[in-house]
């Protein structure tokens, strides 16, 4: 079915996690929720594709896990706090994952913070910054 | 009879907590924002509140994705810390106050606010990182605590007018609890910030000054925020600023602002944190002061 268009989705560089994503992502969500136990951290390093098969994700959810490619399982219905447990499984942080989906090294990530984060200005609106 | 003394605002950064706990706090990119907290600590300290009402959102720790309740409240006699993925903070259990708790569902489901009732449940970094800015590092927390959870990740989020309504069913529910009670009453999240996709990293000061100004100076222009305006101007997890609504609902019309701290980053987020103590009891410590 074709994605319903919200308000929200003119907002650029930006995955709201609503009910149709839900639906999509919830076997995913469930996925990075059991690596909250340790055992299972330990058990998915191990093997991760062996892992992922208890859990009814599609494929492409199953290589963009493998791959840690953040954005695409945003828009696969993965919400942030339940893949920033794949990063901590990783033993990195929120603010790794976060430089990363940015395109941003994490060193010019550490500092566009620092200098007091990334302006709203230009950052409003697809239609604005004339993006689909 | 039970009364609300005051409201607290405050992040609820993970990263603040790990800062904690790993001995951090007097590094240079930390140092500003503990000592920022250092006068809350004080106040808390003279305070004394025998129960914190603590409004937070859990990150996918106590629910997942099989019951994602918008309203939670928590009426355990215990809540242990949750593992989020990077082992559990060496913080104490919180204490929670079973039979207060059910006094307030009860109380707020004829008030029509449909609360889930939770019996058992662990609490994550929302809730302890607030506990730790306020009230250190004690062997004990030195208060009770009820816990209020609110879906804030799956949009929609509560409206902040539902919020707001819902803070004032809270001080009804509060007052009509007999034993004589101080109750400390936090709103956490936000404020702005973002930490998903391209835009990540987003901080919008304005907005937050200007929610800071509103809360004691104009709640109703807060309460009329639609869910699309904190998204676009302050980030998608800004949203989170309606738990403060809920805080300052519970506070009554009249609140004395007594502190207020910003500072950006903790991590990808504007840190904000506010004291607004409620009339009554603002009259009061002014009293003794004076005496």
């Amino acid at each position: 079915m074709e994605r319903k268009q919200q308000d929200y989705d003119d907002i650029p560089g930006t995955v709201v996690f609503d009910a149709q994503r839900a639906r999509a992502g919830y076997h995913l969500n469930q996925f990075l929720y059991s690596l909250m136990k340790a055992e299972n951290r330990k058990a998915f390093l191990a093997d991760e594709y062996g892992y992922m098969k208890a859990y009814a994700m599609s494929e492409e959810q199953k290589q963009a896990v493998l791959k840690r490619d953040w954005n695409t399982l945003l828009h696969l219905g993965g919400v942030s706090y339940a893949l920033a447990k794949l990063a901590f499984t990783d033993e990195h942080s929120y603010q790794y994952m976060a430089a990363e989906m940015t395109g941003m090294s994490q060193q010019e990530y550490l500092d566009m913070m620092v200098k007091g984060g990334r302006a709203v200005e230009g950052w409003r609106s697809k239609k604005e910054r004339g993006e689909q | 009879m039970a009364r609300i003394i005051a409201g607290i605002g405050t992040s609820h950064t993970p990263a603040i907590g790990a800062a904690f706990d790993n001995g951090k706090t007097a590094e240079p990119y930390w140092k500003p924002l503990f000592d920022g907290y250092e006068p809350s600590k004080k106040w808390m300290a003279e305070a004394k509140p025998d129960v914190v009402i603590m409004v937070y959102n859990d990150h996918v720790n106590a629910f997942d994705f099989k019951i994602i309740p918008t309203f939670a409240l928590g009426c355990a006699d215990m809540f242990e810390i949750a593992d989020e993925g990077w082992g559990a903070r060496p913080v104490p259990p919180v204490k929670g106050y079973p039979e207060f708790a059910s006094h307030l569902v009860q109380s707020l489901v004829l008030d029509e606010f449909d609360m889930t009732i939770v019996n058992e449940m662990q609490v994550d970094h929302g809730l302890t990182t607030p506990m730790t800015l306020l009230f250190g590092a004690p062997k004990a927390w030195p208060t009770r605590v009820v816990p209020l959870a609110v879906n804030v990740i799956q949009y929609p989020a509560p409206t902040g007018h539902r919020c707001y309504m819902l803070g004032k069913a809270i001080k009804r529910a509060v007052e009509s609890w007999d034993e004589d009670l101080k109750v400390v009453i936090f709103g956490t999240g936000g404020m702005s910030h973002q930490i998903q996709h391209k835009r990540a990293g987003l901080i919008n000061k304005d907005f937050d000054t200007r929610f800071l100004d509103n809360l004691s100076k104009d709640p109703e222009a807060l309460v009329k925020i639609q869910p699309i305006e904190y998204l676009r101007e302050a980030g998608n997890e800004a949203i989170e600023l309606v738990m403060w609504l809920i805080m300052r609902g519970a506070l009554g019309d009249k609140v004395e602002e007594v502190y207020r701290f910003y500072h950006v980053p903790a991590s990808s987020t504007g840190v904000g944190h506010i004291i607004l103590e409620t009339k009554a009891y603002h009259d009061e410590r002014a009293k003794k002061a004076a005496a």
